[in-house]
């Protein structure tokens, strides 16, 4: 069947004004905020389950896949439309109301569309928050955080998105609608709330999701620790953990970083420190008060050249805005950047950075490390212009010997921004034919004509995709 | 470790009815497993403890009173337990997947499991997550196995994560305060239990702070206790938060129960379970993705034939 039939049948199942397949159109979705571009057939904005469901069935009916999509402010091309036949992109942005909020159970049901910062926005009166933060809170959905199981800076102590999901509609790959988890803690049978979430986009659309909000906590100190050696400031790191405190957040940032964000927002950063720490403690007075100066100490005791505190909420959200705007500053060193994900155990940060350090420098690469010290997910960022000939090789091949060392110091792929297109063809560095083969089992049992999302997370090899031999023409851009 | 993980899988093989058997403290759940089929133990023992990592790699068969006294050497240790800790195996208690009194503060059991090695149906070693505190690398089959009751693959090591030891926890008891209103008026406790009478309250973390909660918000209807009270019981319910308000009415204070406030589980014997009446069946589209799932991960049903997920909450002896 036609585009054209295709455009028809989406446009009697929502409204006309809804499906888009013109030419600016297309191209605004044909990728998400990685490099990654693919091609879109149509784009459709549904405002209702009932709409998600016809859309599904409408694409299933015509023979065409179909990929689900929130802000698109994934990282690994998750949102990017990949397929044999270019898939229908199914936008969530219009479905973006809060839609009950119980403040004495403290959960909310949302739309997929709810930016993750206004629904944390809309319940600050009530004393509670949503407490996946990443750094695009500002900008991303509540329904793409539960695709890639968000993290953020606080997940240290609060855990990510999975822990913050209780219940879920999801729209499936053949229109129907199912409810996954409950309200209550133990609903009857397997927990393919856990299953689904993270999946991606290729296990479904939710539709509406009923998250947990986490009080406030009445205390919070933030600590700002600058250090002459990078080696110094990883192991405050791990002197912190050792003494047995899991702060609410420990993030790094190092010269480069710092230098542009200061520049930037002008948060108080040292700009001649070798790497900065941001420290992050809540909880009630008391306790704060004692991990405080117990962090302060450890982290003097690590030779840290000043420790500061945080002195009222405006100077704690003005550093946390320098730490939130570090992708968007370092466009004053170069327009384009390649951000990285990788985890590693806490324990080796110091080695794994000075690898990724060389392996930058001996390609003439610039590269800052900004990232989440504290459970070891490390952010390197590239910082190139993609119009200088030959740059776009290095960047890639310095991406994959990121990896590599990150693989071969015990670690893994992605700590929050998930597989994606990126990072398919190197699941196997992780996983053995076995291990992906099963994973292959959890997504077809949702989808078994692998109509929803297809081509992201198994590698060609052992996904269903096996006989695409090359990415579509201007993938990899 | 290796070697017993190979012989944990060669014990499994890949034909006939199997079920691995750990303390069966709670081998009736979802069911008995059928006539003829072949117990299988898993590998025992604490393989490594990483305290700067906050993770611990253990056998399945360990038990928890093992795993506990291992941890707490490097002052930290985990969010699992069970009314029998010396006889409940790791393993067992993940495959049941049901917490325990302190769930509100610590969280539901699956948050706690980083990795899992299994042997599938067809006998081969699968490995799912990864031994680190953060990661979303490929489908969290960790999320799908942890309840599963060995119905989808059998597990035979994982790594879990590590809390540091609060420096303190306490336990208080108090008779007429509203339960609902002192779980609200508390910053994370870490657990509060209500038995239509009583209240009993879990704090855990700096003593600075428990002193300060329990002389706000507790006040002088609390008073010390030794220990949060027994099991009434060995079955459970879970009802919304809500939904537990109307327990002394629906489940009557005659009949003993007892409930986590702010969770919604409530711990029963028979006959308060029957007047709470059964969980709810998982609705027919979300049975199916249950059977697509069976069919894909164990086509030949062999894996803890006779137990199904279904019957966990309504089935004997949780």
């Amino acid at each position: 069947m036609t585009t054209a039939a295709l455009v028809r049948d989406l446009g009697v199942a929502l409204a006309p004004d809804r499906v888009r397949a013109g030419a600016l159109e297309l191209a605004l979705y044909e990728r998400d905020a990685s490099m990654l571009t693919g091609q879109a057939s149509v784009v459709c904005f549904p405002t209702s389950a009932g709409e998600v469901s016809a859309a599904v069935r409408v694409c299933r009916d015509h023979g065409r896949p179909f990929v689900p999509r929130g802000s698109g402010t994934g990282l690994a091309g998750g949102a990017t439309p990949l397929g044999q036949v270019a898939p229908v992109v199914i936008v969530t942005t219009k479905m973006n109301k809060i839609l009950e909020v119980d403040s004495e159970q403290r959960f909310a049901w949302v739309e997929p569309g709810v930016l993750n910062l206004d629904l944390s926005t809309a319940v600050a009166h009530l004393g509670l928050h949503f407490a996946p933060d990443p750094s695009s809170q500002q900008s991303c959905s509540v329904g793409g955080n539960v695709a890639n199981n968000s993290g953020g800076p606080h997940c240290l102590l609060y855990g990510v998105t999975s822990a913050h999901v209780l219940a879920m509609e999801v729209v499936l790959a053949d229109g129907s609608v199912v409810v996954l988890g409950g309200i209550d803690p133990e609903p009857e049978g397997l927990d393919l709330r856990g299953a689904f979430v993270g999946s991606e986009g290729t296990m479904g659309i939710a539709t509406r999701i009923a998250v947990r909000l986490t009080p406030l906590p009445p205390c919070v100190a933030t600590l700002l620790a600058d250090f002459s050696t990078i080696h110094d400031a990883a192991a405050a790191v791990t002197g912190v953990i050792a003494a047995g405190i899991i702060p609410a957040a420990l993030e790094m940032m190092d010269a480069t970083i710092v230098e542009v964000v200061e520049a930037y927002v002008h948060a108080g950063f040292p700009t001649d420190a070798a790497a900065v720490l941001l420290v992050e403690v809540d909880g009630l007075r008391g306790g704060v008060d004692v991990c405080t100066s117990d962090v302060e100490a450890i982290l003097k005791a690590h030779g840290a050249r000043e420790v500061r505190v945080a002195a009222d909420a405006a100077e704690r959200a003005a550093w946390w805005k320098g730490r939130k705007s570090a992708f968007g500053a370092i466009a004053r060193i170069a327009p384009s950047y390649y951000l990285h994900d990788c985890v590693i155990p806490r324990t080796r940060l110091v080695d794994v950075l000075d690898e990724v350090g060389r392996i930058a420098s001996s390609r003439d690469l610039v590269l800052g490390n900004v990232f989440h010290a504290g459970d070891g997910n490390l952010h390197p960022l590239i910082v190139f212009d993609r119009r200088a000939p030959g740059v776009l090789e290095k960047v890639h091949e310095a991406g994959r010997k990121i990896i590599e060392t990150c693989v071969a110091a015990g670690g893994s792929l992605s700590g929050e921004h998930g597989i994606g297109i990126e990072k398919r063809e190197a699941m196997d560095l992780v996983f053995t034919e076995v291990d992906l083969e099963a994973q292959k089992w959890l997504r077809d049992a949702f989808d078994p004509e692998g109509r929803c999302n297809p081509e992201k997370i198994l590698p060609r090899g052992g996904s269903r995709c096996g006989d695409i031999s090359s990415l579509p023409p201007g993938a990899w851009v | 470790m290796k070697d017993a993980l190979r012989s944990f899988a060669d014990q499994i093989g890949s034909e006939g009815p199997v079920a691995v058997a750990g303390g069966k403290t709670h081998w009736g759940v979802g069911g008995w497993p059928a006539t003829g089929t072949k117990e299988v133990a898993a590998p025992v023992g604490v393989v490594a403890h990483e305290p700067a990592e906050m993770i611990v790699r253990v056998g399945a068969g360990t038990t928890l009173e093992e795993l506990r006294s291992t941890v707490e050497e490097g002052g930290q240790f985990v969010a699992l337990e069970a009314d029998d800790p010396s006889k409940a195996t790791v393993g067992g208690v993940l495959a049941v997947g049901l917490g325990g009194y302190r769930r509100l503060g610590w969280g539901p059991v699956r948050d706690s499991v980083l990795e899992m090695t299994s042997v599938t149906a067809g006998g081969e070693v699968l490995r799912s997550g990864a031994p680190l505190v953060k990661n979303v690398t490929g489908y969290d089959l960790c999320r799908l196995f942890v309840g599963s009751l060995g119905t989808l693959a059998l597990t035979g090591e994982v790594v879990l994560r590590c809390r540091p030891i609060p420096e303190a926890e306490t336990w208080w008891v108090g008779e007429g305060a509203d339960p609902f209103a002192v779980a609200a008026g508390l910053y994370r406790p870490l657990s509060v239990l209500w038995n239509g009478i009583h209240t009993w309250v879990g704090l855990a973390g700096y003593r600075v702070d428990i002193e300060d909660q329990a002389r706000t918000v507790l006040g002088r209807a609390f008073r010390p206790a030794e220990r949060p009270p027994p099991l009434p019981g060995r079955l459970r319910r879970s009802l919304t938060p809500r939904d537990l308000r109307a327990l002394p009415s629906t489940a009557g204070v005659d009949r003993p129960w007892l409930a986590q406030v702010g969770v919604g589980v409530v711990h029963c014997g028979e006959a308060a379970a029957e007047r709470i009446g059964p969980v709810g069946p998982p609705s027919s589209g979300v049975w199916d993705l249950h059977r697509a799932l069976k069919e894909r991960f164990d086509p030949a049903g062999r894996l803890n034939p006779g137990r199904s997920v279904s019957g966990v909450a309504a089935g004997a002896g949780v």
